[in-house]
């Protein structure tokens, strides 16, 4: 077994030697290089491709300047939420507090960029200042006639899941506060996908092509409009465990709107959203439409699929990523190339995410919750990875080991959703892990016993 | 259309930064801690500040970064971070072995108030501090100053925590070299090498987050000023502060606890910028400046000289951190080049923008601290349009939108490499910049010349 710190030991198993539960859902040990990030990213991160709405950071600069559209998440339309907002505040607004400024830039925000509505997020220090945020934004709302929506995301309030949740409290605000009504056909919302680099609208084109109405794509390519019409829809079908789960549990109390989650990852959990959608509907032409789709995808790539797989077959990979519903889905959509999963983890997985991974891992697995670089460095030099699937502070580590890398988080640039998406990962894969470079690497050349 | 919603009409905004032009003081600490070798950066407050701040200097250098953070919870913003850091500061040493631990706040744990040279002595006393082992800090209140105030404080924090005079006095000279890429520390090493001057740099993070591939993850590459050298520099005759916002403070504070006199002088990026460095280098260093460098000199000069008329009367925006600018500008200018506006997000002051004035002329616009953010630049280039842009990789929207070709200087620089390898700084870094300069300028000028003028020489 790895040697791990005391306090972490039940956050890390693996499989076949010890089967006990993967502690998770705790804060990261004071101390640790976590790759975690705070309440405020996680509800920033959600909200953000709502591309009409204004989004502004109350607080000193910094967090504004982190965020700055560093996400690929993209808007057919409005790019407002690409521009960034923040009330800077300085020495004197810690003392006096930043209300007034507050209200001000709002003001001034909203008569510029006539946004269909705001976001405000308060970071770390706002609460401990004792700005009531919560009475700025019900004023500036009343005076210009559009939602103002607190976003309550102070760093130290939990981890990124609790920025979900926030973020998820503030969408649920917005939702039913249209008098539209959308009747008769079977429709759906969109939840927990991003956009990122256009895989919204792969997804989007598959359900419309199936006949179901989609009402709203919430968090990607969002629209304020949409949104607050979305409770019209009559399923909610989640992407990403973590992040939106919580919306869809506010809608079914408060709409009755039932939900499932899907993954978009992967031939399997592609094919199976789409039947689950289907099946839902009722309606057998849509099953029959969902069946010719898969059909005529899968066959569209599968000999492409295979010519990779022969290079990919045997290789191993790392994979640390922020929810472990896509870690679910890269441990299938691996195998399909031909590679096994030696490690796997998560940020923000639960108790029965894990239990989940490791029924579906090969023997000797290492399963980690809440990882860091030094952890995560050993385990992959045990396990002989070949391939490290993660995030921005993951890849250098990767490289400086000459290991291949995928980036599986924000900064893709290409879409890796959908059956298309799936293709693209698998040659993303090949290139890294193909790529003649890690011939020169030290450790490469260790591994296949050639010395200088 | 990236920016559409710049438009040219400037008004006065008082309360809000859109596109900021700065970062806060955290992450200009956290790389400044990373010059110290076997020193681990600690974030005194939220995780997400440690996130970000990695994640940017990460973007930036394309290496791994390490930091640990006190991972704040509702816990502590109601009764203070003391315990967190308490239990950071055990929990780092037996987890990740560090020499050192260098911690900076955050915004939060400001406002909360923790005291931190409180913290780290209970720490010692409580023997959460393994013998050999040091525990340094710094206050980086983000609500003031800028990513390059942090670097300023982190680098005092070092004088104040390890500079020591024995009471000798060596014939050696302290080198402080500001905000500057790794590339560029190395090079002001190797130029005073070159002189045989002998000196103590810091930080100097070269090695560090530009380190070599060898298959292995590091958390602690070779790198970054020792322990012990730093302590030695409060033995050195003399210090040498490069940049006055970034280093300033620390040659004063070494002034006052060990008595070494020092002179502050503009980043050495240019030629009389690097001039005014190597003359107060031999100078202080009792030596004489050697043929090889000279050659360098001569080699930049005659470069300046072959190429002049591309730059004459092109016009540059520049947007950055003040030590870059006061030097680029003062370079630019002397290659005759004229300079429409200098906008930058850290407060410099009115003797900042005097200086700019002085070299560049009334007419330039020049701008520093609140509102002075990235969109106002780009207001200011709607307004007057440059032949030329320099500054950080958020100007290529402006770039990109307005088809003005763009140098990348200062930080953040997330989408080309080479700042972590080619430095800015010294005669070569001259060299450098104006290549940088003279291949946009060229390239503009073949993409849009007619036929028949499209020139083969140039
Ligand atoms: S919370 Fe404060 S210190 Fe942290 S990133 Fe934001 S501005 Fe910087």
């Amino acid at each position: 077994m790895i040697t791990v710190l005391d306090g972490r030991k039940n956050q890390v198993r693996e499989k076949g030697r010890d089967d006990r539960p993967v502690e998770c859902g705790r804060m990261s040990l004071a101390g640790s290089v976590s790759q975690r990030a705070c309440v405020f990213c996680g509800s920033r991160v959600v909200l953000y491709p709502v591309a009409d709405a204004l989004h502004l950071v109350h607080g000193p600069l910094g967090c504004a300047a982190y965020t700055w559209d560093i996400r690929g998440s993209l808007s057919s339309g409005p790019e407002l939420h690409r521009m960034s907002f923040s009330t800077d505040l300085r020495e004197e607004d810690v003392i006096y507090g930043g209300e007034k400024k507050l209200r001000l830039a709002l003001q001034e925000l909203i008569e510029a960029y006539s946004p269909k509505a705001a976001f405000v997020y308060s970071t770390c220090i706002v609460g401990l200042i004792g700005d009531d945020v919560n009475a700025v934004c019900r004023r500036v709302s009343c005076e210009k006639g559009i939602p103002v929506i607190p976003v309550h995301s102070e760093g130290f309030r939990g981890t990124k899941k609790d920025g979900y949740s926030a973020a998820c409290t503030a969408l649920s605000t917005l939702i039913g506060t249209s008098e539209e009504k959308i009747a008769g056909e079977f429709s759906i919302n969109i939840l927990g996908d991003f956009n990122i680099a256009g895989e919204t609208w792969i997804i989007r084109k598959y359900y419309e092509e199936m006949g179901v109405r989609v009402i709203s794509c919430m968090t990607g390519d969002g629209r304020v409009d949409d949104i607050r019409r979305a409770h019209n829809a009559s399923l909610n079908v989640v992407q990403c465990s973590g992040s939106m789960t919580g919306l869809a549990k506010i809608m079914q109390r408060e709409y009755g709107i039932p939900f499932i989650r899907v993954s978009y990852f992967g031939l399997e959990d592609m094919s199976q959203a789409l039947y689950d959608v289907a099946k839902l509907s009722c309606s057998g032409e849509m099953i029959k439409k969902a069946g010719n789709i898969v059909k005529r995808e899968v066959s569209e790539i599968y000999p492409e699929l295979q010519n990779i797989k022969r290079d990919l077959e045997g290789k191993r990979a790392a994979v640390y990523v922020g929810g472990s519903f896509k870690a679910f889905s890269l441990v299938k959509a691996l195998r399909h190339i031909g590679m096994s999963v030696a490690v796997v983890g998560s940020q923000t997985g639960s108790e029965e995410d894990y239990e989940y991974l490791r029924e579906i891992c090969d023997e000797g697995t290492v399963i980690v919750d809440d990882t860091n670089p030094l952890e995560l460095s050993k385990f992959m030099d045990d396990k002989g990875v070949d391939l490290l699937i993660g995030g921005v502070k993951e890849r250098p580590i990767a490289y400086k080991m000459g290991v291949a890398f995928c980036d599986h988080n924000h900064e893709r640039k290409i879409p890796l959703a959908g059956f298309e998406g799936m293709l693209h990962f698998a040659k993303e894969v090949h290139s890294s892990v193909m790529s003649p470079v890690w011939k020169f690497s030290p450790a490469y050349r260790l591994r296949k016993g050639i010395y200088e | 259309m990236l920016l559409r919603h710049t438009t040219d009409n400037i008004i006065d905004r008082k309360a809000l930064t859109v596109n900021p032009a700065k970062t806060c003081q955290p992450v200009g600490a956290m790389y400044a801690a990373l010059g110290i070798r076997g020193c681990l950066p600690h974030s005194h407050g939220s995780q997400g500040c440690c996130a970000y701040h990695r994640s940017a200097l990460t973007r930036h250098y394309k290496d791994p970064i390490m930091a640990t953070s006190s991972s704040f919870t509702e816990g502590a913003s109601v009764f203070g971070g003391q315990a967190n850091l308490l239990e950071s500061i055990q929990n780092i040493f037996a987890m990740y072995d560090p020499e050192i631990i260098a911690v900076h706040t955050t915004c939060l744990s400001e406002v909360i108030g923790d005291d931190m040279k409180q913290i780290i002595n209970k720490a010692k006393t409580e023997g959460k501090i393994p013998a050999g082992k040091t525990v340094i800090h710094t206050n980086t209140p983000s609500f003031k100053g800028s990513h390059v105030t942090g670097f300023s404080n982190m680098t005092t924090g070092m004088v104040q925590y390890f500079s020591e005079n024995t009471g000798d006095r060596e014939n050696r000279v302290n080198i402080i070299p500001g905000f500057v890429e790794p590339s560029d520390m190395a090079e002001i090493k190797r130029i005073a090498a070159e002189m045989g001057v002998q000196i103590v740099m810091f930080p100097d993070t070269s090695g560090v987050v530009n380190s070599p591939m060898d298959g292995k993850f590091h958390m602690y590459p070779k790198g970054g000023a020792t322990s012990a050298e730093i302590k030695s520099s409060g033995d050195s005759s003399f210090t040498i502060a490069l940049g006055s916002l970034a280093s300033t403070q620390a040659a004063r504070a070494l002034d006052s606890k060990c008595k070494v006199p020092f002179e502050v002088l503009n980043l050495p990026i240019g030629l009389r910028a690097t001039d005014a460095f190597v003359d107060l280098l031999r100078k202080k260093g009792g030596v004489q400046v050697p043929e090889a460098i000279m050659t360098e000199r001569g080699q930049l000069l005659d470069v300046m000289t072959d190429m002049h008329q591309y730059f004459y009367m092109k016009k540059a925006a520049l947007m950055g951190d003040p030590d870059q600018l006061l030097s680029i500008v003062e370079f630019l200018t002397d290659l005759d080049m004229k300079i429409s506006c200098v906008v930058t997000g850290t407060p410099a002051g009115t003797k900042f923008e005097k200086s700019i004035k002085e070299m560049a002329g009334g007419d330039t616009v020049v701008k520093s601290g609140a509102t002075a953010d990235t969109y106002y630049f780009h207001q200011l280039i709607k307004k007057d349009k440059p032949d030329i842009i320099f500054g950080n990789t958020y100007c290529k929207y402006i770039a990109r939108d307005e088809d003005i070709p763009l140098v990348r200087i200062c930080f953040p620089i997330y989408d080309r490499v080479g700042h972590q390898y080619f430095p800015l700084t010294g005669y070569k870094g001259g060299l450098r910049l104006m290549e940088k300069i003279l291949n946009e300028l060229l390239d503009r000028q073949d993409r849009d010349a007619a036929e028949e003028s499209f020139e083969l020489v140039m």
